[in-house]
């Protein structure tokens, strides 16, 4: 639990964080945050396309799909302990 | 207090008659199975207009009982009331009663995915904050309830401030008659108690609200503290009094501090959707479905990518294999009403200006219709299931290369139909550089108006040979198509690095799960593309089809050789007529590239609509009515220069063939493109640039093979 310094772009495909902390400075990612990738919001990797970019994220259910550059605005947490 | 100002539009301006009880905006976000309701409770009653200045689709529709008519506005989806993009801001606007030409709203259906209660519950919570009656319809219960989702609706309504929440499932019509009696006496509610989700912001713009010179919404102020005084937000600002500025900045000092304001309201606005799910959602073990399944193994990169051209290759086969026997049917009416038509009427004026102009001219663009319907048909389908999202998503790396995003995919592959859709579904990319980048890369594509003059050409002067397994005539068809993708990207690119220049776009997809399109949505969206097509045909093209008749009937010769067939004949009249002196004027131009007076004069033709030039073609080459394409070929390898060379020879025909994949030749595009970016400089841009490229290409060609 509680891996510092981890980022939505450092999950593994099928892993759950939770999101710690928002760079929110930049005005995408402002836009993001109203689409509820937000402090709190739990997360899971779903998949992604050739090359590892943009990833798909679960969110409470929908899919979301971000580029990896978008995704190091978000730091995690570790939800699934030990997976 | 009462003192009306600019903010909203005066009744008298109000152009839509008003005979409903109510009028009501039906709000979602994107994917929330918004149109499938619309369409489930107002069936066929709908029109589809356009909003004034924009060509971003109005769609009305009319849900009646014995002794109510609602008035139901289907609005572009946004997730929330700050708008990300043109279509969004469309959306916000109707829902403020700013929108010209439209009644502001007296209630709001919010239309909220049951299996995505938390995003759907952000834009209900501000729709509250209007403080209009709101009913929530949560579709696809049924999909929430397999996903194992259990949701408290009685909690849910009292939590949104005691709104009614109505659970439908729209494919089956479960929950639509509860709904639609919601709807009838929506106006007579109440609007709906504050839901208690960020009560500073809400004192806020009460207390602001108290000092205004007109009567504002909450949630217009709401949004002058959040987003700043720029476009709409000005007027609310310049309605709040001298102090206005003054006070809105005190109180977002007071709000925000040095947090930007969007963040903050997400942060506020979604701690609440979560303590709110926590309430009214339990989550059970999911029901394994299909659906999870198959997201989950197209989530992997190589079956995902495979699947996507798996897609893209069925969809073109669909378009070019599938229509033909009905396009030929088509080509073979129009020719057969057109010989009726000159046997009942004889010879005079009229006569060929209905068979020659209004008939063939408007026949050679519905033959394109049954293509247009299946690419079509595809593009509805591959959307409602939640595949274009994915597509868009695949496809992004390889976008992003070029300087645009995943979003530009679907626009592009409409263009291959025709570009005029093809940038009118631009409209969901938010960013404005990127979307002119893709309007300008779409007329690029080949278009189904492309593909005659590919095929008669083709066939006429590239010889069937084969090269390996392939054959030479279908791999110049292949170049052909190559060449107008590259070309796109190649001006796509140089747009995003000259005038176009900016920072990279932003990219957020929502990727929804798969699902069954319905039968009755797809038909009615399928049918309304088919008539605005159909309304093109008949309003530009069939004024284009009699100017460009007019053109080549007059003036009319005086001296033809009596003793020339009526085929010389028609040839003699149409090489003094203004178009073919126009085709000698501008002959010293193409002369370079190898075409003599009577192809300039059909390029010229075409320039309207380059469908007409096989039209033309057919004329000057004094083919006369009873052409077929045989024949037509037979006379193109004829043609000759007056000493006696040939005109059609194969770098000619590939110059000229180059020129088609390039040059701009369709007035409809242009107008889109002149509505779409709300300014003459794009089109007109876009033609010269066309142009050119089409002229070097075709010299190129012709010069050098």
């Amino acid at each position: 639990m509680g891996i510092n310094g981890n980022t939505l772009a450092s999950l593994k495909r099928g892993q759950k964080g939770v999101i710690a902390a928002v760079d929110a400075t930049d005005p995408q990612v402002q836009r993001l945050m109203t689409l509820g990738l937000v402090e709190g919001a739990e997360v899971e990797l779903a998949g992604c396309a050739l090359g590892g970019d943009p990833m798909e994220f679960r969110l409470f259910g929908c899919g979301i799909s971000l580029r990896q550059e978008q995704a190091r605005h978000f730091t995690v947490t570790s939800s699934d302990a030990g997976d | 207090m009462t003192k009306s100002t600019v903010t909203r539009v005066p009744i008298t301006d109000i152009t839509v008659s008003r005979q409903a009880d109510a009028s009501i905006a039906v709000v979602g976000g994107p994917n929330s199975g918004k149109s499938t309701l619309f369409n489930r409770l107002t069936g066929l009653r709908q029109r589809i207009g356009n909003y004034p200045g924009v060509t971003v689709e109005r769609h009305v529709g009319t849900l009646k009982t014995d002794d109510h008519t609602i008035e139901l506005i289907d609005l572009p989806g946004t997730h929330a009331l700050s708008a990300h993009s043109f279509e969004e801001q469309i959306a916000i606007d109707v829902i403020f009663g700013r929108m010209e030409g439209t009644q502001p709203p007296d209630g709001i259906l919010a239309v909220v995915d049951a299996t995505n209660l938390y995003q759907g519950l952000y834009l209900v919570q501000q729709l509250i904050e209007l403080e209009l009656p709101v009913v929530v319809a949560l579709t696809m219960s049924d999909a929430a309830e397999r996903g194992g989702l259990k949701i408290d609706v009685n909690r849910l309504s009292t939590r949104l401030g005691g709104i009614r929440v109505c659970p439908v499932v729209a494919t089956t019509g479960q929950g639509i008659n509860y709904l639609r009696n919601e709807l009838v006496n929506l106006k007579q509610d109440e609007p709906p108690r504050y839901a208690d989700a960020w009560p500073e912001l809400s004192a806020a713009a009460r207390a602001l609200a108290e000092s205004a010179t007109v009567p504002l919404r909450r949630a217009e102020i709401e949004r002058l503290l959040i987003d700043g005084a720029s476009g709409a937000n000005a007027h609310v600002l310049a309605c709040l009094g001298e102090n206005g500025s003054a006070e809105v900045e005190r109180y977002r000092d007071q709000l925000f501090g040095v947090e930007p304001p969007l963040a903050k309201e997400a942060r506020v606005r979604y701690a609440w959707v979560r303590d709110v799910l926590d309430d009214v959602q339990q989550t059970l073990p999911p029901f394994y479905s299909w659906r999870t399944r198959l997201t989950e193994f197209f989530n992997q990169p190589i079956p995902g990518t495979i699947g996507l051209f798996v897609v893209m290759a069925v969809v073109f086969q669909a378009v070019f294999a599938w229509a033909t026997p009905i396009m030929d049917l088509i080509d073979n009416a129009s020719a057969a009403l057109g010989t009726l038509v000159s046997s009942q009427l004889g010879d005079g004026a009229f006569a060929s200006l209905i068979g020659d102009g209004v008939i063939a001219g408007v026949g050679s663009v519905v033959v394109f219709l049954p293509q247009i319907m299946i690419l079509f048909l595809f593009i509805i389908l591959l959307e409602d299931s939640g595949y274009l999202a994915r597509a868009a998503y695949l496809l992004d790396r390889a976008m992003r290369s070029v300087g645009l995003s995943g979003q530009s995919i679907i626009p592009m592959i409409s263009s291959f139909a025709c570009a005029v859709p093809g940038i009118m579904a631009t409209r969901v990319i938010p960013n404005r550089r990127d979307r002119i980048a893709t309007i300008l890369a779409a007329p690029f594509m080949t278009c189904s108006a492309r593909l005659p003059v590919y095929a008669l050409l083709i066939a006429a002067f590239v010889p069937a040979r084969d090269v390996g397994f392939l054959n030479l005539q279908g791999l110049v068809l292949f170049g052909l198509y190559m060449f107008g993708i590259i070309a796109g990207v190649l001006t796509a690119l140089l747009m995003r690095q000259t005038a176009l220049r900016g920072p990279k776009p932003p990219f957020a997809l929502m990727l929804p799960e798969f699902r069954r399109p319905n039968l009755q949505t797809v038909l009615i969206q399928l049918l309304g593309r088919a008539r605005v097509f159909l309304y093109r045909a008949g309003t530009v093209i069939f004024t284009v089809a009699v100017i460009v008749w007019a053109l080549a009937y007059y003036p009319r010769a005086t001296d033809i050789d009596p003793l020339l067939n009526e085929n010389q004949a028609a040839a003699a009249q149409l090489e003094q007529s203004w178009l073919g002196r126009a085709g000698h004027v501008v002959e010293p131009v193409f002369k370079p590239l190898g075409w003599d007076w009577r192809v300039s004069s059909a390029v010229i033709a075409g320039f309207p609509a380059r469908e007409v030039v096989i039209a033309v073609l057919g004329t000057v080459y004094a083919v006369g009515d009873q052409a077929d394409e045989a024949t037509l070929t037979q006379r193109l390898r004829a043609a000759t220069w007056p000493d006696g060379s040939p005109v059609f020879t194969l770098p000619m025909v590939l110059g000229l063939l180059i020129f088609y994949a390039c040059c701009l030749q369709c007035a409809a595009t242009l107008a889109v493109i002149r509505r779409e970016t709300n300014s003459w400089r794009w089109p007109v841009f876009a033609w010269a640039y066309m142009t050119t490229i089409g002229y070097l290409g075709a010299l190129l060609a012709f010069q050098l093979l």
